[in-house]
């Protein structure tokens, strides 16, 4: 926790193929990395759309990193690349509408590379710790309790 | 198919400051082929709005619906209870339905938010190319199916020009030199034979410089 008690909520939308696999041996290494990412299993990157990034920023989200194959091996052959012209759009129109472009971004990690994912997530929270809280909510309700399924 | 391209956020926020609730509204046909007014454009565009607006600190209730066609009452119709629900209208239709929405409703603002290009086909994924300016009067048949009116620069009926280099345009070296597509084409189907025909002036009057058109057909009135 920082001394103005701002920890933001970064959501991180995973591919399965490799970044989900690698958050998920990052685990098994006993990797520590900051608890402030919601990870969203998708298919691809190259499932996700721009309006999702917009909803994520919309809905509360400080941050939003989309975590893909490593370029050129992906498993559709070219979705982290759809998913890299998207977030840049995506990025294009936050700038637009006048929020930092560097609460979005995209990167790239490969199954095997749990040490990698834990670097991503912790450069991505301390980039929009340092932007502070997204100025589309200033008032965030806190989770109190986990919700199992 | 009609191609238009999205204003700006900040030109769209600009129009719509004013307002306490507005409609976004799509068109299916066009504007959703060529990715600028359909109905994953207006969930974007308005999503942005949204933030934009948020960021600026107004209150502006965006609404969003898709109806078939804008520049067709029927399909209008469908929209009516939206629109007469919201302060002002953001049509992303092309020019013909913004107006139609406005015809239509005489009361109600409504605001373009495309910038509406030109007649053209989808080239390759995400490149859309103008073929057609509406001349009113067909020359494609003399020309083997090139039209010089909208493809070639100078818009010369009898080319080229001589200022082509290899086969780019002189004006804009991008563009494909549409007389030697011309030229090519014609040789492709055994007509070059066309080419020693001297074209006379266009009558333009069948084109935009004779006022906006309109075409009746008595057959199909009731």
């Amino acid at each position: 926790m920082t001394e103005n008690g701002f920890e933001p909520i970064i959501v991180a939308f995973c591919c399965h193929y490799c970044a989900y696999s690698a958050a998920d041996l990052a685990g098994s290494m006993r990797l520590q990395y900051p608890p402030n990412i919601r990870i969203i299993r998708t298919p691809c990157t190259g499932r996700l759309e721009v309006e999702y990034f917009m909803r994520a920023f919309e809905n509360g989200a400080d941050g939003v990193i989309v975590a893909g194959c490593e370029e050129g091996s992906c498993h559709f052959k070219e979705g982290n690349y759809n998913a890299k012209r998207r977030v840049n759009y995506a990025r294009q129109l936050l700038s637009e509408s006048g929020l930092e472009i560097e609460r979005l971004r995209m990167a790239n990690v490969s199954a095997a590379n749990g040490r990698g994912f834990t670097e991503i997530i912790k450069d991505i929270v301390e980039t929009v710790r340092k932007l502070g809280p997204s100025p589309l909510h200033h008032e965030k309700k806190q989770i109190k309790q986990e919700i199992l399924p | 198919m009609i191609v238009a391209e999205r204003k700006s956020i900040p030109e769209m926020v600009d129009i719509l400051q004013s307002y306490k609730k507005i409609l976004v509204l799509g068109c299916g046909t066009c504007v959703t082929v060529c990715l600028a007014g359909g109905e994953r454009e207006v969930s974007i565009i308005s999503s942005a709005l949204r933030i934009a607006v948020r960021m600026k600190g107004l209150e502006l209730k965006i609404d969003e619906l898709t109806i078939e066609r804008q520049c067709d009452n029927i399909f209008i119709e469908q929209a009516a209870e939206a629109i007469h629900n919201a302060d002002a209208v953001l049509s992303l239709g092309c020019g013909a339905g913004v107006q139609a929405i406005a015809e239509r409703y005489p009361d109600k603002p409504v605001y373009a938010g495309l910038n509406t290009k030109f007649l053209g086909i989808l080239e390759e994924r995400g490149v859309w190319t103008e073929k057609c300016s509406a001349c009113g009067s067909c020359v494609l048949n003399e020309y083997g199916g090139i039209c010089p009116v909208t493809r070639c620069a100078k818009r010369m009926l009898n080319g080229p020009c001589g200022g082509s280099r290899e086969d780019r345009c002189e004006a804009r070296p991008d563009l494909p030199c549409a007389w030697q597509l011309i030229f090519k084409r014609l040789k492709d189907i055994g007509q070059l034979d066309r080419l020693e025909k001297i074209t006379m002036p266009k009558d333009w009057s069948s084109s935009l410089s004779g006022g906006s058109r309109k075409i009746i057909r008595e057959d199909h009135r009731i």
